[in-house]
């Protein structure tokens, strides 16, 4: 006699968007597990076909309210590949500030209000604050500041208005900027005393088999550009990249499913990625505490990238205060440029991940044909390879059914997924006309 | 003491920025929780209570059948529903599909367009069922969501100015981007709400908060031509996150019928 059993969770919690988890079981052992996503579509890259091609920015950063920031970044550089445009130092530092105060922003949200939960059975960062007051006030000032770093350059820290082709509308106030060290420097202390607070947490024991995939840059922790690098494969220009990985679609998920081709292996992107690849980019600070706490690389444990995503913190904060302290604004800024018949592409690193785009323009400046690839659904692949390895040891370890539902959601809240972003974007096929 | 009201936040076609500002206000969040029990908040927290529920907040728009029997459920177990930002009030940017083909558009994202089932349109909750008050933006200001909030748990009507993004640029004296720059902006016609940021960074209102309540546009466009702006250029403006807002959809409508380009 066959014996299965399904264990749902319908709705996963404390994720950004919809999707759920189907476990099956068979004989007690585990016959399948899929991550489902239901997100409606809402299939962006059709409604910019057409567009001028100075609409990107505004219209994908509403993709996701968590990482506007990241579809504004890698769409203008998209577009300004695709236009021949290299922009000032001075626009390319203060595009630097920028992702720093979402990359503050996006982590400390989910270290403390999505993800910290998790290590002392609460329900929410709410109920967490009643245990950890002074904690959780403290991460609800990280993110503030990260919101205040975007909104001072931006405008506002949820899709910001500032960003442009070319660099920026305008060079925003000096003032407002300056007024943030004194916060800044308390920050980046206080980003150092809440890695220390994290690296405490009680971490399941588990180790993930995955290729880790960031970006890597010569002398810097890599954000805005680099070369597409791998634990496992020689580095690729991002210009490569569709010819590396490809998206497929399942019955159970709008999102399409990342792979790496030929055979469609799982690979990973996210902060685990980048500090595992570019550890010896992070700055001082951050590096000195990475080595305090022990955490070493390469580091395999998808629960501890709350620990990466911390020490991406504190870099980030030091990174700001650097092109804080010394801004400058001297030069125009926004460059011109002249459209015509090209396509651009480029990746940046979203909070989540490696966020590719592709835009095909014409000579009136429109929008022919717009590509765009999450990391949440790249790493959708890799998100259920671990899925069962984790179900397996737990199923051997003899764990009880109502754990595993749970352990496995917290799984899949360790790699910070953002649904929004995954759903109705991937572009398999396009009909070449 | 009367008990907290309990509060449900829901999530429909959309991006979570508008939920997410509730969880971006940092310094009145605990304060928050403290007035109002978030019994259902998916992004927040594990526990998730059925209804019935005092505030419904509802972000997002309807795209799918699912969706719209959802919402329905929702009504029914809701006391007051506020709708929050444009793809709830107005039906968003995925709204735009209302001049395309949707199954067209599927078929050349997703490769199995059949496992993909969604409407031909993108329609905001008030189409679907009785809406108690829309709170408008792309995103929402949190600050009006508190207002809005607080205003309901009071029993009184909130207080959300309605006038348009123009009188803000005064207050704040940032020079008119159109008058002085000949710019396309939408301040004119679009409600206030986001403190006229637009054109104090330097460039023309794309109408984040929808159309402002008495909106003249024929005669903002006919000045927007004046400065030589074409519908190439006008007609994307009008269909950006409020694209379906009567007025906007209305004034884009009739643009396209008169096909003009500048001398």
């Amino acid at each position: 006699m066959s014996d299965e059993e399904t264990i749902e969770v319908p709705i996963l919690t404390r994720v950004e968007g919809e999707g759920a988890l189907t476990i099956r079981l068979r004989n007690g052992q585990l016959d399948d597990v899929q991550l489902r996503i239901y997100e409606p579509p809402r299939l962006f890259e059709t409604l910019l076909q057409g567009r001028p091609l100075e609409d990107a920015p505004d219209i994908t950063a509403r993709i996701c309210g968590i990482c506007p920031v990241a579809y504004q970044m890698s769409s203008i550089h998209a577009l300004e590949n695709a236009l021949g445009v290299i922009v000032s130092p001075q626009i390319r530092h203060l595009r630097r500030l920028l992702y720093c105060g979402e990359w503050i922003e996006s982590h400390a949200l989910h270290v403390h209000l999505l993800h910290a939960p998790d290590f002392f059975d609460a329900a929410s960062g709410m109920e967490l604050a009643r245990r950890f007051p002074d904690e959780m006030r403290r991460g609800l000032r990280l993110k503030k500041h990260g919101n205040e770093l975007v909104a001072a350059i931006g405008g506002r820290a949820i899709h910001p208005v500032n960003v442009a082709v070319g660099g920026f509308h305008r060079w925003p106030p000096r003032d407002e900027l300056r007024r943030l060290i004194p916060d800044f420097e308390w920050g980046l202390q206080a980003a150092c005393e809440a890695t220390r607070w994290v690296a405490g947490f009680a971490y399941p024991d588990f180790q993930s088999d995955a290729e880790f995939v960031a970006l890597s840059l010569t002398g810097e922790y890599a954000m805005n550009e680099g070369e597409i690098a791998s634990s496992r494969h020689p580095s690729i220009a991002v210009k490569e990249y569709r010819r590396h990985f490809v998206e497929r679609q399942v019955a159970h998920s709008t999102a399409l499913q990342g792979g790496r081709t030929p055979d469609h292996s799982p690979y990973l992107l996210g902060p685990l990625s980048r500090i595992n690849l570019n550890f010896e980019h992070l700055l001082p600070q951050a590096r000195r505490l990475a080595t305090e706490i022990g955490f070493s690389v390469p580091c395999r444990n998808p629960f501890r990238a709350a620990i990466a995503r911390c020490l991406e913190v504190v870099h980030a904060y030091e990174d700001a205060l650097r092109i804080l302290l010394s801004l400058d604004f001297s030069g125009p800024c926004r460059h011109a440029y002249q459209p015509e018949l090209s396509v651009g592409r480029a990746a940046t690193e979203a909070p989540r991940g490696t966020l590719f785009h592709e835009y095909e323009i014409d000579a009136r400046g429109k929008i022919v044909r717009a590509v765009i690839v999450p990391p949440t659904s790249q790493n959708q692949t890799q998100i259920e390879a671990d899925l069962r390895a984790r179900l397996h040891q737990q199923l051997t370890a003899g764990t009880l059914r109502e754990t595993l539902a749970v352990d496995a959601e917290r799984l899949v809240r360790s790699y910070d997924p953002c649904i929004s972003c995954a759903t109705h974007f991937l572009q398999v096929r396009w009909e070449d006309a | 003491m009367p008990r907290k009201p309990r509060v449900a936040v829901l999530k429909f076609a959309s991006c979570d920025g508008c939920q997410l500002s509730l969880l971006d206000a940092e310094d009145e969040l605990l304060a928050l929780c403290a007035n109002f029990e978030f019994v259902h908040f998916a992004e927040a927290s594990s526990v998730l209570h059925p209804g019935p529920y005092d505030i419904a907040i509802v972000e997002g728009s309807i795209t799918t059948a699912e969706d719209a029997g959802r919402i329905r459920r929702v009504r029914a177990d809701s006391r007051v529903l506020i709708t929050v930002g444009a793809c709830a009030t107005a039906g968003g940017i995925q709204a735009l599909r209302a001049w395309g083909d949707s199954q067209a558009w599927v078929q050349s994202i997703y490769p199995s367009p059949e496992y993909i089932h969604t409407l031909a349109s993108s329609t905001p909750i008030a189409a679907h069922v009785l809406v108690d008050y829309e709170l408008h933006g792309c995103p929402i200001n949190v600050r009006q969501l508190i207002e809005v909030l607080t205003s309901f748990a009071a029993g009184r009507r909130p207080h959300i100015p309605t006038h348009a993004v123009c009188l803000d640029c005064k207050r704040r004296g940032t020079v008119c981007v159109m008058v002085a720059q000949g710019m396309a902006c939408l301040g004119p016609i679009t409600q206030a709400g986001c403190e006229a940021l637009c054109p104090t960074y330097n460039r023309g209102c794309y109408g984040c908060f929808g159309p402002v309540p008495g909106a003249n546009p024929s005669a903002l466009l006919h000045e927007c031509r004046r400065h030589g702006h074409s519908n190439e250029e006008l007609i994307p403006l009008l269909r950006n996150f409020n694209a379906t807002a009567p007025t906007f959809r209305a004034a884009c409508d009739d643009l396209a019928k008169e096909p003009w380009t500048p001398a």
